[in-house]
């Protein structure tokens, strides 16, 4: 063996808060990275701040450390530990910028840590641009030549010399943020100018808009041996971020030679540079003769590995980090087979297709457009064994509406051209519409690029739905034409659709009608495993996913109804993401201890969960009732778990229930009760519990009627949503009428829910587990911020530091009485505002929610394992009430992505808007709110902080914190309400001119484009949202000058409470065990 | 919907899978083999090693990007192996009927049509190919709905003879190092890989006693079938191998340059069919990956004293090239020429060259 036995101990650096660009995947890769170490009988450090994440479990790591993944933290961290090696290569960018900074200081040096893998100068090498080109010049390999440039005036004249359309990138930078095409000067300037605040050099290049994008994911060990073990292709053009690419793997348009033609440049590449490891190599494909340019490597793990492994079964983390180790590829063995050798190539027997989704909708202001900077919050991962079988599956997957590629709502695309030249998330369904209204292929490749080969497979699917739509019932549907569609991915639901059109008035009943037919038919779903090498030797994988093209399964169900199933949570989307992902593992890893089979099904490749390592059995498929009901049918379960995997599969309660599948836990008749909303309420009036004030409305008469009697503001939320977000707030009526009018139709089918809106009201959860309607364990925590901000985007801080005695009390009791009516076992959660110690119940869910993982790990009671338990029927035990006694604080703290969202407005409202979040530990509050603010990408600042502070009760709120600014030393800027405020309270500030004023000076767009200062606090008037305001214009300056930005006056007085208080080299480091 | 032809694959013990037609419909009969490459079918199909078998392609998708023109001459042609289709039939799960490439001038199923080759669609593949894994590769027939056919086995037949060329043919620099290719059913982009590297190329037909030639080097290429049926071929490398001149070969060549060395060869249960066949350089710490097609190998413990094995297959052990332990004589099993297939052993023609006196 050619391990180095000298490295006993290894530090890994996550990569922090799930954010756009970097995601699960590096959940994924850095636990894969901790079992590899694990089983070698490494001692294992993991610094990442990420508390919803399941490699920050117990069990994964020897010492967790939540905290901010920077060099300081990370060397006090060093200093501390005393590692023998560090791992940089599985958090993502955030852990490699890290780790070249600590490298660059001379601290791993210092310390005597030796970097594990790919050495910190190939990393370099890769990550800056000139150096990059270089070292691919000397093997005679072709980029695509760019010229770097320092500032804007350099940029233009380097664009004017190649010639436009260009494209612009800056170096360091995730997943592409501030790069983007430039047709002109006027698009190049700003573009360069926010660039450069994100890195110290933007490169400008030629573009080759139009070319394929094929990408290579390859290992490389210390011996020199390399394999590629994936390739992909990207099913747009190069000009899409590969992140915002559907991809399908392997490539499907490449012969043989142009195949291994990249294939042989990649294994040059990355040979030449170095690597140990995994990397991947991004390539631009000529599609009319074999020219190609390497358009980057990325020296990491990354959400293209991630995808490569899940779509392969070739575990690339965990085999990237056995080769840090120091071993050579044949040491290893294929964890598939479990016979053959590690070094080798996955042959795939299936075709896999991955789709982003995107949550643009959410976003007020935001560009839809889709191009070279990423903008997806998730993806799916679906697998066939046609290619339409695939791309079906994963247009579902996505979960945003779509059926498939056809038989869906009209999109409506008022432009078909356009959306096709200028393509958006919904570009997709733009190539249906064009299809539809008989755009030939070759039309929609000349507006898209976009292969033929893929758009030929397209217009299958659109041929087979066109035939099924000559027939009027399903029983005349000839057995032949139901199967091609089966295989071609069509659901039960589109083709009782294409042939019941505008018949189908229950869809219930008529996708129910295509199932039985299908299965008299005999036509019903074969089980297939993922073996790596298309079945040429035995494995005994438990890897797997269901097809309609194929004759007999892979799985011999032997009906000991000794499974489990659990079902995941599906793509990442705004509101669920990787804490769910916690929620399903942890219920795997009880039901496995507690002797059932465990299954798992679930679609995303960024997950744990998927990893077919962590359940019995994996069935990488679709959470639809449709599928899941033929897993049922296959697996013959004692009972389905869904209440650890969010929204969706707590959605199929009902349907299952139905069907009479034995859902485990709280009864489907239960969760529909808390799920509807008049039956909940009416609930709650049954028990005497209080309850916003609400009402169900039709008319705009009637809305006034019901305001007239609670007042302004209201929360309004429609329940049909024409464009913008979901639901707002209205403090008057001109607000009222014009949301309205913009976002929704109000009419009889489509009624609108009008709450009042409690302003200055605090609001609190209760994250519980009940048994038979009584809690064994739960946890309340309080929000910094007061009602108005989405839970999702609310700091919250557990154990409440702040709520009376009395407020505790209530809402324990109150959460009693619920789980008692409802007789919930299980997990569940309730939300509640207070004011004073009047308590009102907002919503109650009856399943795991987003702050699970934070109080299990901050009360160190799994309160997953125990709902899981229980709903196993298995007698637990209560916790001993000094359990819930704490001495330390915890604090969750939202990451959000808006410098990823160009034209978005980066206000906190109703409609969550955050990506991740991070939970840090501290003695006192303001410990842990300065860990955990630093963790999402606040700075300290050092010069001066800009504050606009909306209504006179924020100005109030915001004093005391500007005094102690103003006492620090900081200078102090503020436009002029809040000057005149200010002055008045004798605190100095400098008056800065809005945006409205363009003639007075100074501006205060001036001042952050000058950063002249490093925080601004900018608290919106009200809650209303206003596209153009100035407010909205100092915000996005912010944060397109990467200023760090606050808009809560409650949260921006907690964080400068913090940091005028606290040095931040004073703050305690602790493993998370050490609290 | 398409209506296509309904085509059935029968094994020899009976196994029947119901298809579609693509291609050339009359009966046909074969050896039910299977490959796990996930590109390169026009290569595979006139690769002269899978005269007289069916394949079954694993990688669920066929057709995409359509068949490249006949550019080049019959004997050595520029994106082929060889002049024509040596498969019998080929099976896949799912047909592109549409394809796209820059390059391509037809579709798959035009050119099968032309050659009068079978191919059949919506088979489940991956079971057909379980049941060869676990029963070993079998003979099968391809019926359309009524026609029959006898099975077929190939071997039994002298397929190197079948697929060998007829006459002496030479390629490349004049004035290069002489090479005698001995062409057992020879894939073109060994004469194209040799011929890349200045040598002068003299093929020659798999019986021909080039012992007569004037020669520098001597190269055995890789062919189909039974290696015992090319005892013609062996005794002339016996002869070979009294000279000292340097002396290599591919597949078919590495199996009979083994048994003219002394040692034995026997039938694989269902042979290695793949690019991404991992093979280590034995007491290295090298490692490739390589594209295979061969049912039989070399047995490693029939090599004589003075030879050893060069490669071993990192999945099940088997040889993968054999080298003299003094004389300029070694081989390969895998295929150093890919195409299709990786090209990572590329230097093994470079090993060879070098070896060439100049």
């Amino acid at each position: 063996m050619n391990k180095d036995e000298s490295i006993k101990k290894v530090l890994l650096l996550g990569s922090g808060a799930l954010k756009i660009g970097e995601a699960g995947e590096f959940d994924y890769s850095g636990a894969q990275a901790l079992k590899a170490m694990k089983e070698e009988g490494i001692t294992t450090v993991l610094i990442n701040p990420n508390i919803a994440t399941v490699q920050t479990s117990e069990g994964f790591a020897d010492k967790i450390y939540f905290l901010p993944v920077t060099p300081d933290f990370v060397e006090r961290v060093i200093e501390r530990e005393h590692p023998d090696g560090i791992l940089l290569a599985f958090g993502g960018q955030t852990a490699l910028n890290c780790g070249v900074e600590l490298y660059r200081a001379g601290v791993l040096e210092r310390h005597n840590v030796k970097v594990l893998g790919t050495p910190v100068r190939a990393i370099i090498d890769t990550e800056d641009r000139e150096l990059f080109v270089e070292k691919l010049d000397q093997i005679d390999v072709k980029t695509i030549k760019s010229s770097a440039a320092n500032d804007v005036d350099s940029a233009l004249k380097i664009a004017n010399e190649l010639g436009y359309p260009v494209i612009v990138r800056a170096a360091y930078a995730l997943g592409g943020l501030g790069s983007g095409f430039c047709d002109s000067d006027d698009e190049l300037a700003p573009l360069v100018e926010k660039a450069l605040t994100f890195s110290p050099q933007v490169l400008i290049e030629k573009s080759l808009k139009g070319w394929k994008e094929v990408e290579y994911e390859v290992v490389r060990d210390r011996f020199d041996n390399c394999i590629t073990v994936c390739n992909m292709e990207n099913f747009d053009p190069l000009g899409i971020h590969t992140g915002e690419s559907i991809v399908v793997a392997p490539s499907q348009t490449l012969s043989n030679d142009d195949y291994h033609k990249l294939r042989s440049l990649a294994i040059k590449i990355i040979r030449h540079i170095g690597i140990v490891g995994e990397c991947n190599v991004q390539y631009a494909y000529d599609p009319s003769s074999m020219d190609y340019r390497v358009i980057e490597v990325n020296a990491r793990l990354s959400r293209s590995s991630a995808l490569a492994s899940k779509a392969t079964g070739y575990p690339l983390a965990f085999v990237a980090a056995k080769l840090g180790l120091g071993y050579g590829l044949f040491d290893l063995q294929n964890s598939v087979t479990r016979s053959t050798s590690a070094f080798f190539e996955p042959a795939l027997d299936y075709v896999v297709v991955k789709i982003p989704r995107w949550d643009l909708g959410k976003f007020h202001g935001v560009n839809r457009e889709i191009g070279s900077s990423m903008k997806s919050v998730g993806e799916v991962m679906a697998i066939g064994r046609t290619f339409e079988e695939a791309f079906q599956k994963g247009l579902r997957m996505i979960g945003q509406g779509m059926h498939g590629f056809v038989e869906n709502k009209a999109a409506n695309v008022a432009d078909l051209d356009r959306a096709l030249t200028a393509p958006t998330d919904k570009r997709v369904f733009a190539i249906a519409d064009a299809m539809a209204a008989g755009y030939t292929v070759d039309r929609i490749h000349e507006l898209t690029k976009i292969d033929r080969w893929f758009l030929f497979k397209l217009h299958n699917i659109l041929a087979t739905a066109r035939e099924m739509e000559q027939y009027n019932t399903v029983a005349e549907l000839p057995a032949a034409l139901l199967r091609l569609a089966k295989q071609q991915g069509f659901s039960d639901f589109q083709v009782a659709r294409s042939v019941l059109k505008a018949n189908m008035t229950n869809s219930e009943e008529a996708l129910l009608t295509v199932r039985a037919r299908r299965k008299e038919l005999g036509i019903v779903p074969v089980v297939k495993q993922i073996d790596t090498l298309a079945a040429e030797y035995p494995a005994a994988t438990n890897y797997l996913y269901l097809t309609y093209n194929g004759s007999q399964n892979d799985v011999d169900y032997v009906g000991d109804h000794r499974s489990i199933i659990v079902l995941g949570s599906g793509a990442y989307r705004i509101g669920s993401s990787v804490e769910f992902d916690w929620c399903s593992v942890n219920a795997l890893m009880t039901v496995k201890q507690q002797g059932y089979r465990s299954v798992m099904i679930n679609y995303n490749p960024e997950t744990v969960s998927t990893d077919y390592d962590v359940c019995d059995r994996l069935y990488f498929d679709e959470l639809t009732f449709e599928r899941v009901m033929d897993i049922i049918d296959l697996e013959n379960p004692h009972g389905v778990i869904l209440s650890v995997g969010g929204q969706i599969p707590n959605n199929l309660a009902t349907r299952l229930d139905a069907q009479h599948v034995n859902i485990l836990g709280t009864t489907a008749t239960s969760i529909d009760n808390a799920e509807d909303r008049h039956k909940f309420s009416a609930m709650l009036d049954r028990l005497g519990i209080d309850q916003p004030r609400w009402r169900e409305l039709s008319s705009l008469e009637d809305i006034n009627q019901f305001i007239e009697e609670v007042g302004f503001p209201v929360l309004v939320r429609p329940s049909y949503v024409l464009s913008g977000a979901a639901m707002n707030v209205c403090s008057n009526s001109e607000e009222l009428v014009r949301f309205l009018a913009l976002a929704a139709n109000v009419s009889k089918q489509h009624p609108v829910v009008v709450t009042e809106f409690i302003q200055d009201a605090k609001e609190i959860e209760m994250d519980a587990v009940a048994q038979n309607g009584e809690i064994k364990a739960y946890a309340i925590s309080e929000h910094i911020e007061y009602a108005g901000v989405h839970s999702g985007d609310a700091t919250i801080q557990f154990p409440p530091q702040k709520l009376y005695v009395e407020t505790m009390r209530r809402i324990k009791k109150v959460s009693s009485t619920i789980a008692k009516a409802l007789n919930i076992s299980g997990p569940f959660n309730i939300q509640f505002l207070a004011k004073n110690n009047d308590i009102k119940v907002i919503e109650c869910n009856l399943r795991a929610s987003r702050s699970f993982p934070f109080v299990s790990k901050v009360l160190k009671i799994n309160f997953i394992d125990l709902a899981t338990r229980i709903m196993l029927g298995i007698p637990v035990e209560k916790p001993a009430k000094s359990a819930f006694d704490l001495d330390y604080v915890g604090i969750k703290a939202s990451q959000f992505s808006f410098s990823r969202l160009q034209g978005a407005d980066p206000v906190l409202g109703v409609d969550m808007a955050s990506t991740g979040e991070v939970g840090c530990l501290g003695e006192t509050t303001s410990e842990a709110i300065l860990k955990s603010l630093l963790s999402v990408g606040h700075r300290i600042p050092t010069k001066g902080v800009m504050l606009s502070s909306g209504t006179a009760k924020h100005k109030t709120a915001m004093l005391d914190a500007a005094r102690q600014l103003d006492r620090r030393g900081y200078r102090l800027y503020a436009t002029e309400g809040t000057h005149r405020f200010l002055a008045e309270n004798g605190v100095q500030s400098t008056l800065v001119h809005k945006p409205s004023e363009p003639d007075q000076h100074p501006q205060a767009l001036e001042i952050l484009h000058n950063h002249e200062v490093d925080l601004v606090v900018n608290i919106p008037r009200d809650l209303s949202t206003a596209e153009l305001t100035n407010g909205y214009k100092i915000r996005r300056a912010a944060i397109d000058l990467n200023i760090p930005l606050l808009t809560n006056a409650r949260l921006a007085s907690a964080f400068i409470e913090a940091f005028t208080t606290l040095a931040v080299d004073k703050v305690d480091i602790k493993a998370w065990d050490e609290y | 919907m398409r209506e296509p032809k309904r085509a059935t694959l029968i094994l020899e013990d009976g196994t029947r899978f119901d298809g579609f037609s693509f291609g050339y419909e009359a009966p046909t009969a074969g050896e039910v083999v299977f490959n796990t490459a996930m590109t390169g079918y026009p290569e595979s199909l006139t690769d002269p090693s899978y005269e007289g078998q069916i394949l079954v392609t694993t990688f669920p998708l066929l057709g995409n990007y359509g068949v490249p023109p006949q550019d080049g001459s019959p004997d050595l042609s520029r994106y082929y192996e060889s002049s024509r289709i040596h498969c019998k039939a080929i099976i896949a799960q799912d047909y592109a009927w549409e394809y796209s490439h820059w390059l391509a001038e037809r579709t798959l199923a035009d050119w099968l049509v032309e050659e009068h080759i079978p191919g059949i669609y919506g088979i489940d593949t991956r079971a057909l190919t379980k049941h060869l894994r676990e029963s070993g590769s079998m003979l099968g027939k391809i019926v359309f709905e009524g026609e029959d056919v006898e099975l077929y086995d190939p071997n039994t037949e002298n397929l190197i003879a079948k697929t060998s060329c007829t006459e002496v043919r030479e390629y490349g620099d004049e004035n290069g190092p002489r090479v005698v290719l001995v062409d057992c059913g020879i894939k073109h982009n060994i004469i194209r890989c040799l011929v890349a590297r200045g040598v002068r190329v003299i093929r020659v037909p798999w019986d021909f006693d080039f012992n007569t030639l004037e020669y520098d080097g001597l190269f055995i290429s890789n062919g189909p079938g039974n290696p015992d049926f090319a005892e013609a071929t062996v005794a002339h490398i016996r002869q070979a191998l009294t000279l000292g001149k340097p002396i290599c070969g591919i597949c078919m060549g590495n199996q009979l340059l083994a048994k003219a060395a002394g040692a034995r060869t026997f039938k694989l249960k269902y042979g290695h069919r793949s690019h991404n066949q991992p093979v280590r350089r034995v007491g290295t710490n090298l490692c490739y990956i390589t594209s295979q097609n061969h049912g039989y190998a070399v047995d490693n413990d029939s090599l004589p004293a003075d030879w050893e094995p060069l490669f071993v297959n990192m999945n099940d052990g088997t040889n993968e090239g054999i080298r003299h332990r003094s004389l300029p004589y070694f081989s390969a099993q895998f295929h150093p020429e890919a195409s299709s297939g990786p090209r990572d052993t590329e230097f093994f023609f470079d090993e060879f060259t070098s070896l060439l006196k100049k």
